[in-house]
């Protein structure tokens, strides 16, 4: 085993590997005394300790931030659909509910950006900053009627907050090794259910477009009625949860798929959000 | 999964029938009807079984990420109990929506118990007695009242818990299970008045839900359950 050709090996694809490894010297040092006296075949493990001690921390702190800007992205990505469409002449049906809904709904989506700005500076790290201007609410074309039609600016809402969900369900277990922004997280996931339960009633009205078949939890992959966002969707039909298939306990397959909300990758999410990102 | 809790059910078709098995039992029936101080849940496969617990120290819910799961369970009892008497004894006039969206959420709740009871296996509490003697099901005011506290409550205490599992995938289920709580809690909330949602009663001036802990929720949880709960060994 040559350790200096490991090294090499590293730094092709990780180009500060000895910066990283030069603040342990000590554990440098300590590894290559370790060398007369360890037997070599101990000396792999010894190796992926040293190189845990140089890479461990920081990886977490990265990942955290990563969460963090990820979610922010998202959060203002909401949040100037909403801003936008609050203040569109003609979109929301004037004097109905549906104002005061969307307005709840910007409000906490306003507030998830500042708070999560707070955290991610309170790391020491960058948040990443949108203007609405970085936006493209039509997907590049998708939806062209999206702030000038009430249903298709509710389709889409829907689709925000289905994935706002998915994606914060999906980054819990990375912050794992940080309760209060676990928690945090959490805080802010259950939000996102809950406006998702409620466009999803919208939707259901009359004016919203009257997809009555529509619930407020998600039934099977893709229940929104427009294709165009089945990726919102992907994977929403799973019966097996921790290993147990739901139908096999005596509930229908519906059901079964409702009871249990699924989630998205951050690549898979990026992949969605991406397409209203000029 | 690698951990030993989630394996095959030792009796698969145990809970092949649970919805329409339970629901002949009588005693959901006289409870429904009568207002019951306190009925006995009866647990998939409906067997007869006597909860057994030494009164002093109620039922232990166990520790670690054993005695998070648990305490889902307990909570998911109780949800569960509850909507199956409303779809059995419906409140005057219950429009179709209403019982067409609260027979889901029963399914719902009645999916999460039963999926706690196979996962825990043996390492399961017992069927809990429930207690709903507060509730008036021929009144919806009170019905509907009730399942805002219970999904409220439900969504804190999965928020509050998250942080206590050791277990990615055990936290990954704790999620996928607290947003399907957060729909029920917004349309029980818009039910009663169209628009609560999320309104300032639950979601901060951070746009945040809340976040409570074991004791906090086994305390506001506790009249509705007949079984005392011993929460001790819960990691806090």
């Amino acid at each position: 085993m040559n350790i200096v050709n490991i090294l090499e090996e590293i730094e092709k694809v990780d180009a500060e590997v000895y910066e990283r490894l030069n603040p342990r010297r000590a554990a440098m040092k300590q590894f290559f005394n370790f060398g007369s006296k360890v037997a070599v075949a101990a000396v792999p493990l010894a190796l992926g300790s040293m190189f845990k001690k140089a890479y461990g921390q920081t990886s977490t702190a990265v990942a955290v931030e990563e969460v963090l800007n990820f979610a922010l992205t998202l959060e203002y990505l909401e949040y100037y659909f909403y801003q936008k469409g609050a203040d569109t002449a003609g979109l929301i049906p004037a004097g109905s509910p549906a104002v005061g809904a969307i307005n709840t709904i910007r409000d906490h989506e306003q507030a998830h950006v500042n708070l999560l700005k707070t955290a991610i500076t309170g790391l020491g790290k960058t948040p990443v900053a949108f203007t609405a201007g970085q936006f493209d609410y039509t997907a590049k074309g998708t939806f062209p009627t999206v702030f000038s039609n009430y249903p298709t600016f509710l389709a889409v809402a829907q689709a925000f907050e289905d994935t706002g969900v998915r994606a914060y369900k999906g980054q819990a277990g990375n912050l794992i090794g940080t309760p209060g922004v676990l928690q945090t997280a959490l805080q802010i996931h259950s939000v996102e259910a809950r406006h998702a339960s409620h466009i999803r009633q919208m939707r259901k009205a009359p004016a919203g477009g009257g997809v009555s078949a529509l619930k407020p939890w998600i039934t099977g992959a893709n229940d929104s009625g427009v294709p165009q966002v089945d990726p919102v969707y992907k994977g929403e039909d799973n019966l097996i949860q921790g290993g147990v298939n739901i139908t096999s306990l005596g509930f229908s397959t519906n059901a079964s798929t409702e009871a249990f909300d699924e989630p998205l990758t951050m690549a898979e999410v990026k992949a969605i959000a991406g397409l209203f990102i000029r | 999964m690698k951990n030993s809790l989630i394996e095959p059910q030792e009796n698969p078709s145990q809970g092949s029938d649970i919805l329409n098995a339970s629901f002949k039992r009588r005693s959901f029936l006289q409870y429904a009807g009568a207002g019951l101080a306190g009925v006995a849940l009866i647990a998939a496969g409906c067997k007869k079984e006597q909860v057994s617990h030494d009164m002093g120290e109620g039922v232990d819910l166990g520790s670690g990420d054993i005695g998070i799961l648990n305490y889902a369970y307990a909570l998911e009892q109780l949800e569960a109990a509850f909507y199956a008497a409303v779809i059995q004894n419906p409140y005057a006039n219950m429009p179709a929506n209403e019982l067409a969206l609260l027979t889901d959420i029963r399914d719902h709740e009645l999916a999460h118990r039963e999926f706690f009871k196979a996962a825990l296996s043996t390492k399961a509490i017992p069927a809990l007695e429930v207690n709903f003697s507060s509730i008036n099901f021929s009144s919806r005011d009170s019905v509907l009242g009730t399942a805002k506290v219970f999904e409220d409550l439900g969504v804190s205490a999965y928020n509050g818990a998250g942080k206590l599992i050791q277990s990615k995938e055990y936290l990954l289920l704790a999620g996928k299970i607290v947003s399907v709580e957060a729909r029920h809690a917004a349309l029980i909330r818009d039910l009663l008045e169209n628009g609560s949602f999320a309104n300032s009663e639950v979601i901060d001036m951070n746009g945040l839900d809340k976040a409570r802990t074991p004791k906090e929720v086994l305390t506001m949880a506790q009249s509705f359950i007949k079984t005392t709960i011993n929460a001790s060994s819960l990691p806090s």
